[in-house]
This record gives structure tokens, sequence and C-alpha cells, in this order.
């Protein structure tokens, strides 16, 4: 197997940075694309936990909501939703948040309300659902996103989440003792939190990507890691598995949920 | 608790102006009663809702609410609620008042009403913009630890909306699958309508620790078959993923929208 989309490699890309040992609290979208794909490849243990109450799920689609009936018929146990968000995520049980946005900075504060000013918005986004608490309670944090100049942006118009707060030091400064984004793929590369300063830097980058084409996409002057390395391209067992997920997923909902 | 049709139950429950709260995280979302509520023409209500899903994006463009409490509004897997956009943005068809949370924080929420609580209490909105524009988010520190906690007021809706699979001649209803939030409604509200799938003589071999609300804590209950369509009911029907894709295209349009709910709703 040989072409691949950027959205396929992002994916691919944030599913390997899952493991065995993870409890992820799993988001609708490229994330549980990355999540489920992980379950099926090199992750079979992985734990996976929707909002929705389904504890230890294990969907054989992608779920196109958050409370998908297949969601609830191979989980575990379903709980209520009061439950889910009192004892397992605030309780600390989740060691793994996967969370995506509209907009993010290079803290990793993640905008998902609104695009503008609040009273008087450009775009009214959904707003937080989970993610409010999930980047505060999970043990640590990864992202993933589609990065362009209007997403990866100086300062987001909301802090719906945080990350590292507005200068890279305040969510320590709250005494916040989760870990909070250790880790961001995006359609372009990966980056992670540089030591010290909490910034994300490229650490990564994915096949056929240039610098200028990352610089270019991000609206903070992005610097990357002294030896950046190259993602490794998906692997025909990678792209098979995550494809036949997908084409089961279309046949489950049609196309348009497929191409999350 | 007593038995009534789906539009007598909507008429001695819900009255203009009242704080109403329809829930179902996903599944069993109350839409024929949500469109009762359209049909016998309810005004300047206070929708509360966690996701407010097509339900409140239809109610919301038909002009029935003055005010909305909510954690997460879009169209699960698909997109924006457009309706909702238009009365946020651009006041159509009516300024529409917004209360803001997290999910985490309306599940305490609806829990504290339920425990009868004035407050719901709890880790949260650390470092969030939220309590910027939401007042009713305050801090308080935990008398023990001196730990800094988010807390804010306990959801008390008048009437609570429900679906579910089934009541028994009692009125007992049972609830299966995602059971989300919704006894947690029943319970703090000060009335509450249960629309169910069936009406069966005994619920029949179940969990000992089944989500059962007994009918004492009801005010009605109403036979609603397919009351949660275009959401799902575990055990009965699937979720309609074509209808939730399709409503990007039906709900984009002022006069498309309109169009429809006169024929699909109103007719």
């Amino acid at each position: 197997m040989s072409a691949y989309t950027r959205t396929e490699m992002m994916t691919i890309a944030a599913a390997r940075a899952l493991s065995n040992n993870d409890i992820c609290f799993v988001g609708i979208g490229l994330p549980s694309a990355a999540c489920n794909l992980a379950r099926l490849t090199h992750a079979p243990q992985l734990t996976l936990i929707y909002e929705s109450g389904t504890l230890s799920t294990k969907p054989d689609v992608l779920p196109l909501s958050i409370g998908d009936g297949e969601l609830c018929e191979t989980a575990l146990t379903t709980v209520s939703v009061p439950e889910m968000f009192r004892y397992w995520l605030q309780g600390g049980r989740i060691t793994l948040g996967f969370l995506g946005g509209a907009q993010i900075d290079r803290f990793g504060n993640i905008n998902s309300t609104v695009i503008g000013n609040y009273a008087n918005p450009k775009v009214r986004l959904p707003g937080s659902g989970g993610a409010t608490e999930i980047a505060t309670s999970c043990g640590k944090v990864f992202i993933v996103m589609n990065q362009g100049p209007r997403s990866f942006v100086n300062q987001v118009d909301f802090v719906t989440s945080l990350g590292h707060g507005p200068t890279g030091v305040e969510r320590k400064q709250l005494g916040i003792k989760t870990q909070g984004p250790a880790l961001l793929v995006t359609d372009l590369c990966v980056m992670r939190p540089e030591q010290g300063t909490n910034e994300f830097i490229v650490t990564s980058l994915h096949p056929d990507v240039t610098r200028d084409s990352v610089t270019q996409n991000t609206g903070w002057p992005v610097r990357f890691a002294s030896g950046v390395e190259q993602t490794p391209p998906p692997t025909s067992a990678e792209l098979e598995a995550l494809r036949e997920l997908q084409a089961r997923t279309a046949r489950a909902h049609g196309t348009a949920a497929a191409n999350q | 608790m007593t038995f009534l049709s789906l539009p007598d139950a909507i008429n001695s429950c819900v009255h203009d102006g009242d704080e109403v709260a329809l829930e179902g995280f996903t599944h069993l979302i109350p839409f024929a009663a949500g469109l009762e509520i359209i049909r016998q023409r309810r005004k300047d209500l206070a929708l509360i809702r966690m996701t407010p899903d097509l339900l409140y994006d239809q109610m919301i463009g038909m002009g029935v609410a003055r005010k909305l409490t909510f954690s997460w509004g879009g169209n699960p897997g698909v997109g924006s609620l457009h309706r909702f956009r238009d009365a946020v943005e651009k006041s159509w068809p009516r300024p529409i008042e917004i209360v803001e949370h997290s999910h985490a924080a309306m599940a305490n929420a609806y829990e504290a009403g339920a425990a009868g609580l004035p407050c719901a209490i709890f880790r949260g909105y650390r470092g969030s913009d939220l309590p910027r524009v939401n007042l009713n988010i305050r801090f308080l520190n935990c008398p023990f630890t001196g730990e800094e906690l988010a807390c804010i007021p306990a959801l008390r809706p008048d009437v609570a909306i429900i679906h579910a699979q089934k009541a028994d001649r009692e009125g007992n209803v049972l609830i299966e699958g995602i059971v989300g939030v919704q006894k947690e409604a029943v319970l703090a509200a000060k009335r509450s309508v249960v629309t169910v799938e069936e009406i069966v003589d005994d619920f029949g071999p179940r969990s000992t620790n089944a989500v059962i609300l007994p009918h004492w804590t009801l005010t009605a209950v109403a036979h609603a078959p397919g009351g949660a369509k275009p959401s799902y009911a575990h055990g009965y029907y699937a979720r309609n993923n074509a209808f939730y894709l399709a409503w990007d295209e039906i709900s984009r349009d002022r006069t498309i929208f309109q169009d429809w709910m006169e024929a699909n709703v109103l007719a």
C-alpha cells in the first residue's frame, strides 16, 4: 500500500502514542479514530472511556456521537453521567485525555467556545462539553488537530480548556498536579512541550512535510527541536486497519461520519 | 403520577416562562415531548439541557426559548447547531440569554438538585475563561484542606421531561442503556413528565440494580412509542444518523427550516 492522506498520517501518528496501559477519555472525531485504531493494532488492552458513561468500551465502528448505542453494547459497564464525571474523571482514575478544538496556542490552551468576542461572537462554537475538566483531571493530555494559521494561533480567543496557561506557567501556579498537554499531533508534524518553557516545539515532521510549510501553518513563530525526527510513514498494516475501520463506519453511518 | 396523553401531559405540566429540562444524553432524547411543546406554542421558556442537540435547535429556532443553560451545543459528529448559532450570533428569531457550563458542572448541578442541596461543589473550571462569562461559577475553599473548589447553583427546574423504555401499570419507569442524567433531572425538578416506548404489566427479568423511577416521583407518564426519534431507544430502535447528517442542510437556512417545521411538526 503506497499513497496515504495527511489525515491518515495524523490519525496513525496519534494512535502510535497510545499504549496498553492507558486509560483513555475519548472525544468524538479524530481522537476517537486514533484511539480505536490503536486498540485494533498495537494496543489491544487500551481502555477507552466515553463521557456518556461507557467504561472499557470496544466499538466495532467509530461512533458518530459520544453516546451511540454501539458504545454501550460493547462496554464493560455503563454508569450515569454524574458518576462518570465525579468518580472516574474527577476521582483521578483516567490516565489520558484526548482532545481536539478549534484554536490552540503554543502552550496547549484550547478554545472550543467562540471565535471573536464572547458576548458578540463571530462564530459560536459548541463549547466545553467534557473538555474543561478533562484538561485538568486526566493524568496527561494528548491533542490532535489539523494545523493551519487560523487554528494554531498566537493567542486563543477564549480558554475553554487550560493547557500550560497563557504564558506556560499558570497551570503550575494554580497548583494543578496533573501533567497537562504532553503531545500535539497534527496533519503536518508532532509537537511536544519544551522542558522549562512548556512551549510546543516540533519534534517530528511527517514524510514530505517541510519546515517552511509548518512555519506557514502556525500562527506563532514556531520553533523546532534540535534533531527533528521524521515520522515513520504508515505501515501497510496500520493503513489497512484504519481503512477497514472507516469502511465499516461508513457502512454503519453513511460516508460523512467516516471522514471525521 | 397520572397517565395522560402526551398533549395533556405537556398542557398540564409546562407553562409559559417555566424553567424546563428535557434530558437524555444522546440516547432517549424526548423529541416527541419537545415537539409537542412547540405545537402548543409555549413561550419564554428557560431551557436547560447538557447537549441541546437537534431538539433544542428546533425549539430555539421556533422561538420557544428566552434562555438556554447548556454545556455542549453542537450536532454530534456533524458540526454546528445552526438555529442555536443564529439565535446567539444574530438574535433570530429572538434574542436568547445563554448560561454556559461544562459537562462536569451540569452533571454536578443536577445531582445537587436531586440531593436537595442549594449548590454543587466540585474540582472544576481551573484556568478556564468560563467563570469570566458565567458569574454563577464561583470558587470557595474547602474548610478542611483549604483547596479551592468550584461552586455553582443546583439545577432545580420547574419541570423535567425524559423519555424511557417502559412504564408498568402503576407508572413506575424503567431506563436502560446510557442513562445519562435523567434520574437526577427528574429528582431535581418540581414536576416531571416521562414519555415511554411501552406500558407493560410487569418489567420482567431485570438486574436488581436497574434504574427505576418510582411512580411517586413522577407527575405524568405518557405513552409515546418512537418518542425519542431521531435519537434512539436502546432495545427498540437505532439512532437515525442519516437524519442528524441531513439536519445540517435543513437547519442552515431560516426559510428551509421553517418550511420543514411547518410540514413535519406543525401540520
